[in-house]
């Protein structure tokens, strides 16, 4: 099993079929397979351990993807936009290595030894320049496929392992195989160094669906692509939804997208208003929330289209609530809520998300298999599952404040707060505390000319949670620290209240 | 008869079909396709056709394949003319709910 029986299959079957779009050059499944086995020409002369990608979304990226996996080493996308000093870092954790960047990303750097450099469009150029001889993957499912270094909000970025059997089993399970219809077109937005990124490519690919790629996403030019493409697929984070939402509510118009029928959303946390309000502006799409992590090979839970509509339109406050969950798992993995000692948690029991199934990889480099013996994965997620399988996130267990024995989900205290009108937006973090070790504290960004005092914010909280919920510390910004996937820092957050404890 | 193991793939000796296996059983089993034993992707082609009766509908790319027990499991990643089979007993395609497109 390799990742690339997902493009050879492709490609037999519908070869002339467009794979890539990009700017203005069009790569069929043919060409891509072509390049892809091109591409691991150029590795394999390269002698070198793992393939690192430094850049933007562009043909290169699933060219580079694929080529990996012929040459049978890890193919390595990286955030372009961390710093100097991390990108060496990272850079030089994967030495001996074929980095395949561009100008204005690697002018900074000083790149490490054992890092051969080709530009991206010198490396395009070379893999679709010739037509190389047939040639097979290693066919080991047990190899990585993929190395993926984590974001690192709360410390060194870990090196999670992604092995070709893992990757597979996430899309034959999910995808049947070539049911995209020929005018077909997903219109990949987030960076290839996400783990959507990388399902975007791999899912498309074994669906046979057409993938336009925008490199750096706007609003204005995601919703132009749309229209000039004629997307009828999509995938977005919460971020990019929700300034498409409000560059349409500016706009005044519709969004006259006829040709989009399809809107997945993940990577975080979905505001409840940004989402209704996306449903209004674009009656024509079906929706559905993934939730996903990058060690489960992307998503594991589906809210779909019929769960939105219900929920959208129920006035049952259980059918309603629904819109705030991540749905039911997906068919080929079991999910298990676990309490403080290991036990198996009940229906509307809080605890932390364990998930099981092939694609569970659970694996980093340096830790080795995060698996418990019966091949459980804890996520560090919270979060509960109803009566009826849908399944509610409550944050990071990291994030959770333990007051006085007690643990508090920020998640809960944020959407009392945000339903304040005047609050924009909200973050709640553990604060020190001399009684309670810690306590509740919340960083809030008012509206335009909107004002809350700390008592009064209090109050609001204190009406509608148990005492303990309400924040003992409230600060104001302007505006709250995100990284550019839309996740907030938390870790710097938390920094701006330390002087709590003297 | 072989012990087949999850990921590895195999060809039919006479016509295009591939396979990869999904699922399996831990004893030994005889695959065939068209009622000819299938062999490994780096096996030579055998000259011949399919044992008349094994010949039916063939294998269709995509489609999963299992056996009526559904212990055994197989992925069609080349369509081929010959009809897939484990231990004599024919396989059927696995009826799947699709899912809605999430990436």
């Amino acid at each position: 099993m390799n990742l690339v029986m997902a493009l050879e299959m492709a490609a037999e079957c519908h070869p002339q079929r467009i794979a890539v779009s990009s700017g203005g050059l069009h790569l069929s499944y043919g060409n891509l397979l072509n390049a892809a086995r091109a591409g691991a020409e150029i590795i394999r002369d390269a002698n070198v351990k793992y393939v690192g990608v430094l850049d933007v979304n562009s043909p290169a990226v699933p060219i580079a993807l694929f080529a990996a996996a012929y040459a049978g080493v890890p193919y390595v996308p990286m955030n372009y936009r961390l710093t100097k000093v991390e990108l060496e870092a990272l850079l030089g954790r994967i030495a001996r290595a074929l980095l395949i960047t561009d100008a204005p990303v690697l002018a900074p750097l000083d790149v490490p030894a054992g890092i051969k450099v080709m530009m991206r469009d010198e490396f395009q150029r070379v893999a679709l320049s010739f037509t190389p001889e047939a040639m097979s993957a290693p066919a080991a499912p047990h190899d990585t496929a993929i190395q993926l270094f984590t974001s690192g909000t709360t410390g060194k970025p870990k090196a999670a392992v992604l092995r070709h059997q893992n990757l597979m089993s996430y899309v034959l399970g999910t995808v049947e195989f070539g049911s995209a219809a020929e005018e077909d077109a997903i219109l990949i937005s987030v960076p290839p160094y996400h783990i959507a990124g990388i399902s975007a490519v791999l899912s498309s690919t074994y669906a046979g669906r057409r993938m336009v790629q925008l490199p750096n996403f706007d609003a204005a030019t995601w919703l132009q692509l749309c229209r000039v493409e004629k997307i009828t697929n999509a995938f977005v984070v919460p971020t990019m939804l929700s300034r498409i939402v409000d560059h349409l509510e500016q706009e005044g118009g519709s969004a006259r997208v006829p040709a989009l029928r399809a809107i997945a959303y993940g990577g975080g946390k979905m505001p409840l208003p940004v989402i209704e309000q996306a449903m209004r502006l674009f009656p024509g799409a079906d929706f559905t929330n993934a939730y996903g992590l990058t060690e489960t090979s992307s998503t594991i839970c589906l809210l779909g289209p019929d769960d939105h509509r219900s929920g959208f339109e129920s006035k049952d406050p259980l059918v309603r609530r629904r819109l705030a969950s991540v749905g039911k798992p997906v068919p080929t993995v079991e999910i298990q809520i676990r309490g403080e000692g290991g036990e198996v948690l009940g229906p509307g029991q809080s605890g932390e998300i364990f998930v099981r199934g092939e694609q569970v990889a659970g694996e980093y480099l340096e830790q080795g298999s995060l698996l418990d013996s019966g091949g459980w994965f804890p996520t560090r997620d919270r979060g509960q599952v109803d009566e009826v399988g849908y399944v509610y996130l409550e944050g990071r267990a990291d994030d959770v404040i333990v007051r006085g024995g007690e643990n508090i989900s920020p998640g809960e205290i944020e959407d009392v707060l945000l339903d304040h009108p005047a609050v924009s937006d909200v973050a709640v973090v553990a604060v020190p505390d001399r009684q309670w070790g810690e306590a509740v504290g919340a960083m809030i960004v008012l509206r335009e000319n909107a004002e809350a005092t700390e008592a009064e914010l209090q109050e609001w909280v204190k009406q509608r949670l148990r005492s303990s919920r309400v924040p003992t510390a409230i600060r104001y910004a302007d505006q709250l620290p995100y990284n550019e996937m839309g996740k907030v820092l938390r870790r710097v957050l938390k920094q701006q209240f330390v002087d709590l404890v003297s | 008869m072989k012990l087949l193991k999850a990921g590895t793939r195999a060809k039919c000796a006479v016509c295009d079909t591939e396979v990869m296996v999904v699922r399996t059983v831990p004893t030994e089993v005889l695959l065939t396709c068209g009622g000819v034993e299938m062999i490994g992707m780096d096996g030579a082609k055998a000259p011949g056709s399919h044992a008349a009766a094994g010949a039916g509908q063939g294998a269709l790319v995509g489609k999963r394949y299992m056996n009526a027990a559904d212990a055994v499991e197989l992925l069609c990643t080349k369509g081929g003319k010959g009809e897939l089979a484990i231990n004599g007993e024919s396989l059927s395609v696995k009826q799947t709910k699709p899912l809605p497109s999430s990436d």
